[in-house]
């Protein structure tokens, strides 16, 4: 019975297996070694000169990044604080309308984010939804509000809401009554609750939730293109613009090195401890 | 202790707020569609649905349609069948690599989707593939199968070995345990795993932007018209597209429940 199911195992694995490596590892690979290229080559046959990784660290590509990381980690802190009364109402409070929530929230995630985005640009344009009805009821308009640093930011946290609110309700949902009962027994207040009690025992949704949020942020784009206009210039952005108007693959490859190492170091490290037979329920 | 019933009904309309805040910029996209101006600016003046008319009329819509309904048919296929193999892999059987594949599995999930395509442009370049809406599939693939594999996985996880055990000490062959008892028990993750593929192939724009060579989806059309300026035609489409989600999920939802219905009165 072991040993089939060892076989077993190993076979059933094989079909994900062996595509992730052709259509995921492989093409990775491949960028790490275009990265190494001279200039505007389109064939890794050449002699490997590093010279792009020259470029992006004395041509001010460090900005961009800059810009990139933190506003994920801006959004991140963001989503945490704004997620939090929700998440905990899913896990302790609401019974039937977290199943409503999540359908709703789930149900977000089919719209293309580009028609989402869209829309908030429908929304918060010079003539759009907010600014046209405040005209039309006062009488003054206001400039559109879009195309700066904040609303990027604002649009970040509403495109990745979902990736921090399930795991946020899954983290609160493990934290144990009983304990939570001790700690108010024994006179501590709601912030001392949430400061020893609640905060380190959901730990591990708190983690996977900021991860996820924090990496999908990063790597973004359409975010900045539709929201933010000429505002800021964001890694995934300048990684387009070498391959495509720039026709720079070395060069595009090495910026997207330094993206893949920065979210790929983060995202092993938290894969690494997670333990997922536990989080996804095997009995 | 009890959250109190005020500090209760405060979280309800929060949550009715977030979900509010979740769809107000689908609500201007669905007016932006029905006002008659070529130029848009609220308040709108006057409602038309014209558009929806030469929308659907268009040829270029028609040809966008197709390729998208196509890449998203195979890839919904594809992603159930290995991730049903994938789930049983990674939630059922013990084996030596089980951990490492666990998170095999996880990284594509995490990773950029934009640096992805175009990763997987250069790989295809280097191969010698030239990119169509085929090698799209390919593409949404390494994005959706690990993601039918988790869904699938989670009711695996539920999953009673001995059930398997127990077809095979009757005398079932490993093939007919699969047909007779596995598959059957993990079906509804099975066809809940092929609906997500769907809608997120459906929905899909980082991955395709690369990858479709000269063919083009229905949201990488849209962004090329957001981009390039307002057309009146971009809210029209772009409702016909959550439209068409939002009825696959419906029917997706209906029929859960319908089965979970049937179930209980078979059961009772």
């Amino acid at each position: 019975m072991q040993r089939r199911d060892r076989q077993l195992g190993l076979l059933y694995a094989l079909p994900i297996g062996v595509f992730l490596a052709v259509a995921f590892l492989a093409p990775i690979l491949l960028v790490a070694a275009f990265s190494t290229m001279p200039p505007k080559v389109f064939s890794i046959w050449n002699m490997p000169d590093f010279s792009a990784y020259y470029t992006v660290i004395t041509q001010g590509y460090w900005k961009t990044v800059a810009w990139s990381l933190g506003m994920s980690m801006a959004a991140t802190l963001i989503l945490f604080v704004v997620c939090w009364p929700l998440a905990y109402g899913m896990a302790k409070v609401f019974g039937r309308f977290s199943l409503v929530l999540t359908i709703g929230v789930v149900m977000t995630l089919f719209v293309s984010e580009n028609i989402r985005l869209f829309g908030w640009v429908l929304t918060l344009m010079k003539g759009g939804l907010v600014e046209g009805y405040i005209r039309a009821w006062t009488g003054t308009g206001f400039d559109g509000l879009l195309y700066n640093v904040p609303v990027i930011v604002f649009g970040l946290c509403y495109v990745y809401l979902p990736f921090m609110l399930f795991p946020l309700a899954q983290g609160i949902a493990m934290v144990p009554e009983d304990a939570r009962a001790a700690a108010f027994d024994l006179g501590a207040t709601r912030w001392q609750i949430f400061r020893e009690i609640e905060l380190p025992l959901a730990m591990p949704g708190i983690l996977v939730g900021s991860l996820l949020t924090f990496v999908l942020a990063a790597g973004a784009l359409a975010e900045t293109k539709l929201l933010g206009g000429q505002a800021v210039i964001v890694i995934a952005e300048e990684v387009e613009t070498a391959f495509t108007y720039g026709q720079n693959w070395p060069l595009g490859a090495a910026l997207a090195m330094v993206l893949i190492v920065i979210v790929g170091g983060i995202a092993i490290w938290g894969i690494g401890r997670a333990d997922l037979d536990r989080m996804m329920g095997r009995r | 202790m009890r959250t109190s019933r005020l500090m209760g009904w405060l979280l309800v309309a929060y949550g009715c707020a977030v979900l509010a805040f979740l769809y107000l910029p689908l609500v201007s996209v669905g007016l932006a569609s029905i006002s008659k101006a070529r130029y848009l600016t609220f308040p709108i003046r006057r409602y038309a649905y014209d558009w929806y008319g030469e929308a659907l009329a268009s040829d270029t819509v028609r040809d966008l349609l197709l390729v998208s309904l196509k890449v998203a048919g195979i890839v919904t296929v594809l992603s159930m069948v290995i991730g049903f193999l994938g789930a049983l892999a990674f939630a059922r059987y013990s084996w030596r690599f089980r951990k490492a594949y666990q998170k095999l599995i996880l990284l594509p999930i995490f990773f950029p989707q934009t640096v992805l395509g175009l990763a997987l442009l250069m790989w295809f370049n280097t191969v010698g593939i030239i990119p169509s809406w085929k090698t799209a599939v390919v593409a949404h693939l390494v994005w959706i199968a690990p993601i039918a594999t988790l869904v699938i996985s989670i009711r695996a996880y539920s999953f009673d070995p001995a059930l398997e055990e127990a077809a095979r000490d009757m005398g079932a062959t490993t093939w007919d345990t699969l047909r007779e008892v596995t598959i059957p028990l993990l079906m509804p993750g099975v066809i809940s795993a092929g609906l997500f593929a769907f809608l997120l192939s459906w929905g899909n724009f980082p991955l395709s932007l690369f990858t479709t060579g000269a063919d083009s989806t229905l949201p990488e059309w849209l962004y090329a018209k957001m981009v390039s300026g307002y057309s009146p035609l971009v809210p029209t489409v772009g409702i016909l597209t959550v439209g068409t989600s939002a009825v696959l999920l419906a029917l997706g939802l209906t029929a859960a429940l319908i089965f979970k219905r049937a179930r209980a009165a078979r059961n009772a």
